[in-house]
C-alpha cells in the first residue's frame, strides 16, 4: 500500500521508498528524512483543496508532502 | 575521550544542523548578533560570520550556516554548508570545530545528520538545543549515555534564554575534542545511519509522547479543511483592518509633530527664500509625507513577526499549497514569496533554498509582485484620500481595510497567474516538490518581536534619512531651477527641469489618467517606491503657494485628482516597475541581464495595462 492511499489517522509502518525514476533526489531526501523500513507513520491531515498535500507524521516530525511524493513511500497498515 | 592538549588562542567554529533547530538563535546569543530568526525551515540562506571572546581570552570565530537535512545537498544554500564543512568552500579553511545543533525534542530526525557530520573526520561537538521545551514535555535524555555512545562531547543549550549557551561556551573554551575517524560516504552506510539513530534513542532517550499534545489540538483546527481556511482568512483580514484602525491616532500625532516642527524651524527664514522653500516644500513636505506611514508599517510587521515566531506560517503554506502547485510553483517558494511582503530583496535571496534552478528562477521573477512594505505608503495615502471610512458588512469591517486587503490579494493572484504563464511557456511537465517540515508551535518571544520591530524602524528611518532625503533634495532642485521668467503667471515648477520632464512624460501616461505631477513622482519612485509619495509631497508643495500644505498631501490630492486617477495609480503600484535594488539583486542572483530585462519589462507592461483598464473602466462608471 502507498502512503498516499493511507486513510487519515490509520497507523502504519514504512516499508520502503521507491525511486520514481533513476537516481530520484526526492526519494533519496525522503529516506534521509527517516522514511525507512519499520518506522511508524501516520496521515495527520489532508489539504483543503483537492485533498493535497498530506500532513505526515513520522517520529516526532510533521512533514507536508504532495501526493506524488507520498506515493513513493510503500507502507504496511497496522492494526490499531 | 582524548583531546588535543595544544592551547589555541583562536578557534574557528561552524554551527550546522537540520533546518529550524535554532542555529541562528544560538549564533546571535554567542556573538551578540542580530540575524533574523523565525520558526520555520530555511530562514538562513547565507553563511554568516561573527566572533566573541571566551572567558579564557580565546577568540572564537563563529560561522552560522544554512540548515540542511543531509550532506546530499540539493539546493544552493545546502551546498554552502556542505562545502564549508568539507573545507572546499573557496577562501574558507575548514572549521577547527563543528558544532552540531540538534533540536532536543526531535532527536530521531536530527541525530542522523549529527552522525553524518561525525563521519567527516573532523572535531565535532553536539549542542542539544531547546532543552527547556524538551523538559517541559517530559522528554528524558541521558546526556552522559548519549555522549558515551556517540563518542562526541554533548552539551545542553537553550538558545532563547540569555544564559542558555553557558555550557557550550565553557566547552568550546576548553580543549578541542579529537576528530572521529573519516568514514566513506556511500548508500549502504548511509542507510545504516538510521539504525544507529534508533540504537542511540533506545539507550538514552525516553519520550512520553511523539509530539506535544497542544500542537496536535491546535493543528486539528488550524489544518481543518473548512475551519483552517476560515481561520486563515479571518486572520489576514484582521491584520489589514488593524493596519488602518490602530495606526490612525499615531499617524495624526506624527503629522501634527512634523507640521509644528517644520513651522518652528522655518519661521525665522524669509518666506520667499530658497532655503525656506527647500526646508518647507522639499524636506518637510517630502519626508513628512513618508514618515507618517511608520506606524502602519510597524503594525503590519508586528503581525508578521508574531506569525513567524509562532510556527503558523508553514501551516498557511500547507493550506494554500494546492494553489501554488496549480501555478507550477514549488512548495518551497512559499517562504521566499512571504519574505517579499517585507521587501523583494531578501525574498529573492531566500529563493536560494529552492532545489530546482528553473523553479528558483520562476520564484525570483514573481517575488516582486508580492506587495512589499515600500508600497504600503503609496497604498494608504491613496486609500485614505479616496476611499470613504465606512463600515460595511454589518458594520464589522472598515472599507479602507477591505480595499487594502484586495490590493494585497491582487498581488498574490497576479504572481500565481504569471507563474502559470511561465510554466506554460516552458512547457514544464516536471515535478515540483513540497517536502516541507511543519515546526512545533512556539510562544512568540517578546524580546524577538521587539527587536524585529526596532530593526524595521531603523531600516525605515535609514531609508527616509538616506535615499529618500537625497532624492527629495535632488527633486526640489530639479523642480526649482530654472526659475520662472519674469511676468509668468503659471507656478514656477512648470518652467523647471522636473516640470518639463513631467509634461513630456504626460503624453505617455495621459491614457492611464496620470497627471504631470504623478509622472514626475514616478521617476524617483523607481529608486525606492516610497519616494513616489515624498516626491508628490514636494511637487505639490512647489506648485501650490499654500505653505500650510506641509504633510497634508492626502487632502490636496483628494481635491485635485479624480477617483479614476487614484484607482489607476493604485493599480500601477500593484505591479509597479521594480525598484533599482530589486533589479540589482535579480542580476546578482541569476547572474544574467536577460532576466533583469524580462522582469522589468513584464512588470512595466502589466502595470500599464492594469492602469489603462482601471482608468478607462472607472471613468465610464463615475
Amino acid at each position: 500500500m502507498r502512503l498516499s492511499n493511507l486513510p487519515k489517522g490509520a497507523p502504519a509502518v514504512v516499508d520502503r521508498v521507491d525511486d520514481a525514476h533513476p537516481s530520484d533526489p526526492i526519494a533519496q531526501r525522503l529516506r534521509d528524512l527517516g522514511f525507512v523500513d519499520g518506522e511508524p507513520v501516520r496521515v495527520m491531515a489532508i489539504g483543503p483543496m483537492g485533498g493535497d498535500p498530506l500532513l505526515i507524521q513520522i517520529g516526532s516530525t510533521r512533514f507536508a508532502l504532495r501526493r506524488s511524493e507520498a506515493a513513493r513511500v510503500a507502507v504496511r497498515p497496522e492494526a490499531a | 575521550m582524548n583531546a588535543s592538549t595544544l592551547p589555541l588562542s583562536s578557534l574557528r567554529i561552524a554551527l550546522v544542523g537540520n533546518p529550524n533547530c535554532g542555529k541562528t538563535a544560538l549564533f546571535n546569543l554567542l556573538t551578540g548578533g542580530r540575524q533574523k530568526v523565525a520558526n520555520y525551515a530555511g530562514v538562513t540562506v547565507e553563511r554568516k560570520e561573527g566572533r566573541f571572546t571566551a572567558p579564557s581570552g580565546r577568540v572564537l570565530h563563529v560561522l552560522d550556516l544554512p540548515g540542511t537535512y543531509s550532506f546530499d545537498a540539493n539546493s544552493p544554500d545546502e551546498q554552502i554548508t556542505h562545502d564549508v564543512c568539507r573545507g572546499t568552500h573557496p577562501g574558507e579553511p575548514a572549521p577547527d570545530l563543528i558544532v552540531c545543533v540538534a533540536d532536543a525534542t526531535n532527536l530521531r530526525l536530527h541525530l542522523r545528520f549529527v552522525l553524518e557530520v561525525k563521519r567527516l573526520g573532523r572535531p565535532v561537538l553536539l549542542a542539544l538545543n531547546m532543552m527547556d521545551t524538551a523538559r517541559r514535555r517530559g522528554i528524558a535524555i541521558d546526556v552522559a549515555e548519549l555522549q558515551r555512545r556517540l563518542g562526541v562531547p554533548v552539551v545542553e543549550t537553550v538558545a532563547v534564554k540569555r544564559s542558555g549557551a553557558q555550557a557550550l561556551i565553557a566547552r568550546v573554551d576548553g580543549e578541542v575534542p579529537m576528530a572521529a575517524p573519516l568514514q566513506p560516504d556511500d548508500a549502504a552506510s548511509r542507510a545504516d545511519l538510521h539504525a544507529q539513530v534508533r540504537e542511540l534513542l533506545t539507550a538514552s532517550v525516553r519520550m512520553p509522547r511523539a509530539t506535544a499534545l497542544l500542537d496536535d489540538a491546535i493543528d486539528r483546527w488550524a489544518l481543518h479543511p473548512v475551519f483552517g481556511l476560515a481561520i486563515l482568512a479571518v486572520l489576514m483580514f484582521l491584520i489589514f483592518q488593524a493596519v488602518f484602525s490602530w495606526a490612525a491616532p499615531l499617524m495624526d500625532g506624527i503629522q501634527a509633530g512634523m507640521t509644528a516642527f517644520g513651522g518652528w524651524l522655518t519661521q525665522a527664514l524669509p518666506a520667499g527664500s530658497a532655503l525656506h522653500s527647500l526646508l518647507n516644500d522639499g524636506i518637510f513636505a517630502g519626508l513628512g509625507a513618508v514618515l507618517v506611514f511608520l506606524p502602519q508599517i510597524l503594525i503590519l510587521f508586528l503581525f508578521i513577526l508574531i506569525l513567524e515566531e509562532s510556527g503558523y506560517l508553514p501551516r498557511a503554506a500547507f493550506l494554500l499549497d494546492r494553489m501554488m502547485f496549480k501555478a507550477g510553483l514549488t512548495g518551497r517558494a512559499f517562504i521566499p514569496l512571504l519574505s517579499s511582503f517585507a521587501c523583494a530583496v531578501p525574498g529573492i535571496m531566500a529563493a536560494r533554498s529552492i532545489t530546482d534552478p528553473r523553479d528558483r528562477l520562476t520564484t525570483i521573477l514573481v517575488a516582486p509582485l508580492m506587495t512589499c512594505s515600500a508600497r504600503l505608503p503609496v497604498y494608504t495615502l491613496l486609500i485614505a484620500a479616496f476611499i470613504p471610512r465606512r463600515h460595511v458588512i454589518f458594520g464589522l469591517f472598515n472599507l479602507q481595510g477591505i480595499v487594502l486587503f484586495t490590493l494585497y490579494l491582487l498581488g498574490i493572484v497576479s504572481a500565481l497567474v504569471v507563474a502559470s504563464v511561465i510554466k506554460r511557456l516552458r512547457r514544464d511537465k516536471s515535478e515540483h516538490a513540497l517536502l516541507m517540515e511543519l515546526p512545533a508551535y512556539r510562544m512568540p518571544q517578546l524580546r524577538d518581536v521587539a527587536l524585529g520591530l526596532w530593526q524595521r524602524t531603523v531600516i525605515f528611518l535609514r531609508r527616509v534619512g538616506g535615499i529618500i532625503l537625497s532624492l527629495t533634495v535632488l527633486l526640489w532642485f530639479l523642480s526649482s531651477f530654472p526659475g520662472a521668467p519674469a511676468g509668468a503667471t503659471e507656478p514656477a515648477i512648470d518652467f523647471s527641469l522636473a516640470g518639463r520632464l513631467g509634461h513630456a512624460m504626460h503624453y505617455l501616461f495621459a491614457p492611464i489618467g496620470f497627471n504631470w505631477q504623478i509622472c514626475i513622482a514616478l521617476v524617483p519612485g523607481l529608486a525606492a517606491r516610497e519616494v513616489a509619495v515624498s516626491a508628490l509631497g514636494t511637487v505639490y508643495a512647489m506648485s501650490g503657494s499654500d505653505s500650510a500644505l506641509v504633510s497634508q498631501l492626502g487632502t490636496v490630492i483628494a481635491q485635485q485628482w479624480s477617483l479614476a486617477t487614484a484607482l489607476s495609480l493604485l493599480a500601477w503600484y500593484v505591479f509597479a516597475p521594480q525598484c533599482m535594488s530589486t533589479l540589482a539583486v535579480i542580476r546578482r542572483e541569476t547572474n544574467s541581464w536577460r532576466y533583469v530585462a524580462i522582469s522589468a519589462g513584464y512588470m512595466f507592461a502589466l502595470a500599464y495595462a492594469a492602469s489603462l483598464l482601471t482608468y478607462q473602466i472607472a471613468r465610464l462608471l463615475t
